[in-house]
């Protein structure tokens, strides 16, 4: 009886502080990378009152909007906002903040169906769409990764603008960032050494922080990151990043996204 | 057997006990009280907590001062984490009220530490440390050259007050300057007043609205020209606000902004932006960019933003070919009176948090207060249009001869940035703060969020009438809880019935003990018995 009592205290205990400990799932640092079956591809009709991705595309900034598309990944979810990449079969959708509950964002699987109601915006370039209402269609499709390794540095690449990307053996630079426009500057690590990445835009970061990396083709540099918003310090890829080797060539995939001209966000690392 | 299960029970029982005040944070420290000695034998690690602006020389003065203190002070070793944005500070702080875990110095704003006061000596109140004879400003036993406390700009140093407390001291201070592109002003036929209206700038932005036949803007040849921008228009709504002489809040914590004065700024801001002459850092990005390009003629930003500003400014976030040649002039933000300007006074203020050792809490301040010594002072000013906070290090001969060198480079002695800092240092008189409470924050953010609604809605040829204002009043009450905000509250809020899952935990707690009682106390009556 007695065992039998302390038993219980020590459950009654340990169940307590398990009610105590915080909830730490963010909803949404993992890169979009859940287990969903993909479809074999995308439906290309549109229900009624849908944009076509053209259609889309023409319209002007402060325009209503209204898309489906695919999630493809999962940026960040706080205060009951979400904002991911989505993407349809003709191109790519970045739904900014858009008011959604944590338990509907959860729902927001890579893959699933959406319909989305909004407002186009362009902020520094990025083409979004805010202010979104959003329905939880049945679909799922997985976008494969659009080689676009010969649009970089042409007036192509922003065709491609927010679509799943990959550019194919870009050779990673010493990190670099520029500061007075133009003027770049090696970033040196605390043993003044030049180094194959960097937190932050200038090195000022700390790890957790954003990782930004140069890397070249054709003899032109080229800066990349790592969006610790999306795939943070835990994952594969933001580890991937930090362990890249000067020299060294890569196949980097991840999102178009634009900020003063591209800004890919890398979700994936291949060494070649 | 029987005795070892019972101290297990009774270690885990004291342990679980111990570990749940931790999750539901200090329910109340103790008051902090200035030590007689400062035991510098005693180990102290300190986590300083700062906002760097992205700035690589605010992060070596960081450091620097960090280094310094540290070999005066080789007791006390600070680590210091670095945010670009004072929201995640705040949002960081309350996550660690609340385990207690809350750094020991931290860069902040006094709206956000109305917020942090809701705990109970959280924060400590610094009139006693300021004023102690040994440890307080200019202290005797303080081991570095500290200002004294008549020397704390006075206008700064009451900003801090909080319940009639000092519960910050000033870090740096900015407010708001107007970036001009005055080359195109005069091209639009315009003379650059020493103080502008809000009218004429409205005025010259309409006029640089004007196409040519392929539909690019005459003033500068481009498709894109977005007139004004302003960057914080939680600020916008404020001082234009202030400069009416119209309501906003009070120091008893009542909200005022829903009166028609507020309605007559939507109104101006939804007219310019339905032309799109006016937009916002939200709607459209930020105003250096755009002021560079050659696509923006008034760029309404922080003096803290000053090095961004111009054709020559020394941090530039665009590619060197769109840049575009213009004069850049620097003016106060536009005025409802010249006469009489007003313009906020802002920056970085320092709080300290409460811990149980009164010892580690002299050592917080003791560095929150060499922050305020010249070295950091005048070094960290310069990185940006900031100003000291302290006359000791304004009047200093450095810092007067960083002033007279303005526009010898585009480094350092940047034109902009120097000019800047001097509209702070020349109008400190005519700044003002906003009323501090918990939910202040708040309400500067709905503040904001009034102008943003209104100029997205007129964008999107939307009505912006009298119904309008009216919904977005309630909407903005509802999004950010300005209706859970009670007068009188800073500080001391009633915070309601517990939660349902805090009441089971309480309960099961009670039962816990009870049944830790019949466990202990059956055995003894039964051997009392025998």
């Amino acid at each position: 009886m007695k065992k039998a009592l302390y038993g219980i205290l020590a459950l009654t205990m340990a169940a307590s502080l398990a009610g105590c400990s915080s909830k730490t799932d963010n909803g949404g640092n993992d890169g979009g990378k859940e287990n969903t079956p993909a479809a074999a591809g995308p439906d290309t009709e549109k229900g009624e009152g849908v944009m076509t991705y053209a259609e889309y595309a023409d319209a002007n900034v402060d325009d209503k909007v209204t898309i489906e598309a695919y999630v493809q990944a999962k940026q960040s979810w706080w205060d009951n906002k979400g904002t991911f990449f989505a993407q349809d079969a003709d191109g790519g959708y970045f739904i900014y903040e858009m008011q959604i509950s944590e338990d509907d964002y959860k729902k927001l699987v890579e893959g699933q169906k959406v319909k989305i109601s909004g407002y186009k915006a362009e902020w520094s370039g990025e083409v979004e769409i805010i202010e979104a209402e959003y329905e939880i269609l049945d679909g799922n499709w997985i976008a494969p990764a659009k080689d676009v390794t010969a649009d970089l540095n042409t007036d192509k690449l922003i065709d491609s603008i927010n679509q799943k990307v990959v550019f194919k053996g870009l050779k990673i630079e010493p990190a670099e960032f520029t500061e007075g426009g133009g003027v770049y500057e090696v970033y040196k690590n605390e043993a003044g050494e030049d180094q194959g990445y960097m937190y932050k835009y200038n090195g000022t970061g700390a790890q957790g922080d954003d990782v930004y990396f140069t890397v070249s083709k054709d003899g032109v540099n080229f800066t990349f990151l790592v969006r610790s918003y999306l795939t943070d310090s835990s994952t594969d890829v933001y580890k991937a990043a930090e362990a890249f080797e000067i020299g060294k060539t890569y196949d980097l995939e991840g999102f178009l996204y634009w900020y003063n001209g591209a800004n890919p966000y890398i979700t994936n690392i291949k060494a070649n | 057997m029987k005795k070892l299960i019972k101290v297990i029970c009774c270690a885990l029982l004291i342990g679980s006990a111990g570990v749940m005040a931790g999750c539901h944070g200090s329910q109340g420290m103790e008051e902090h009280a200035v030590p007689e000695i400062f035991d510098e034998s005693k180990p102290h690690e300190l986590v300083f907590w700062a906002k760097n602006d992205t700035n690589r020389t605010q992060t070596a003065i960081y450091e620097k001062a960090i280094s310094d203190f540290h070999t005066m002070y080789p007791n006390v070793d600070i680590k210091i984490r670095l945010y670009t944005d004072y929201s995640n500070i705040y949002n960081d702080v309350i996550t660690n009220i609340a385990t207690n875990t809350t750094p020991n110095v931290c860069i902040t704003y006094p709206d956000h530490i109305a917020t942090y006061m809701t705990g109970v000596n959280t924060v400590v109140a610094l009139d006693d440390l300021m004023n102690d004879s040994k440890f307080g400003f200019g202290g005797s036993e303080v081991a570095f050259d500290s200002p004294a406390v008549d020397e704390v700009i006075p206008e700064f140093l009451d900003e801090c007050i909080i319940q009639d407390a000092h519960y910050a001291i000033p870090f740096m201070r900015s407010t708001e300057a107007c970036y001009i592109n005055k080359t195109y002003v005069e091209a639009l036929g315009f003379e650059l007043p020493e103080v502008m209206t809000w009218d004429f700038m409205f005025e010259v932005a309409e006029a640089a609205m004007a196409k040519d036949a392929d539909g690019n803007f005459i003033v500068n040849g481009q498709n894109v020209m977005i007139p004004i921008i302003y960057k914080s228009t939680d600020n916008m709504m404020i001082q234009w606000l202030a400069q009416k002489g119209a309501e906003y809040s009070d120091d008893a914590g009542n909200i005022l902004i829903f009166n028609d004065d507020t309605k007559e700024i939507m109104y101006e801001s939804a007219k310019h932006g339905a032309t799109g002459a006016f937009s916002t850092f939200k709607i459209s990005s930020y105003p250096a960019n755009f002021l560079n390009a050659g696509q923006c003629i008034f760029a309404i930003d922080s003096t803290a933003g000053a090095t961004w500003m111009g054709t020559d400014a020394p941090l530039v976030d665009i590619s060197p070919d769109q840049i575009v040649e213009f004069e850049t002039a620097v003016r106060m933000i536009p005025q409802e009176n010249p006469d009489q300007p007003l313009m906020i006074s802002q920056g970085p203020s320092i709080c300290i948090f409460n811990k149980s050792d009164p010892q580690e809490v002299l050592a917080s301040w003791l560095f929150a207060q060499y922050l305020l010594s010249n070295d950091v002072q005048i070094a960290y000013s310069e990185t940006e249009g900031y100003v000291p906070v302290t006359s000791k290090a304004q009047d200093s001969d450095t810092y007067q001869d960083y002033l007279a060198r303005e526009g010898e480079d585009n480094g350092e002695h940047y034109a902009a940035k120097i000019q800047a800092s001097r509209l702070l240092l020349n109008n400190t008189s005519n700044t003002f703060v906003t009323p501090v409470f918990n939910g202040s924050a708040s309400l500067r953010q709905a503040a904001g969020q009034l102008i943003e609604n209104a100029v997205k809605s007129a964008r999107r040829k939307e009505t912006v009438d009298d119904a309008y204002c009216e919904d977005q009043f309630t909407k903005v009450t509802s999004l950010y809880h300005l209706d859970q905000i009670s007068a009188e509250t800073a500080g001391s809020d009633d915070l309601g019935p517990l939660p349902t899952a805090s009441k089971t935990l309480l309960i099961v707690l009670v039962v816990t003990w009870i049944l830790l009682g019949i466990a202990y106390a059956v055995p003894m009556l039964k051997k009392a018995k025998q």
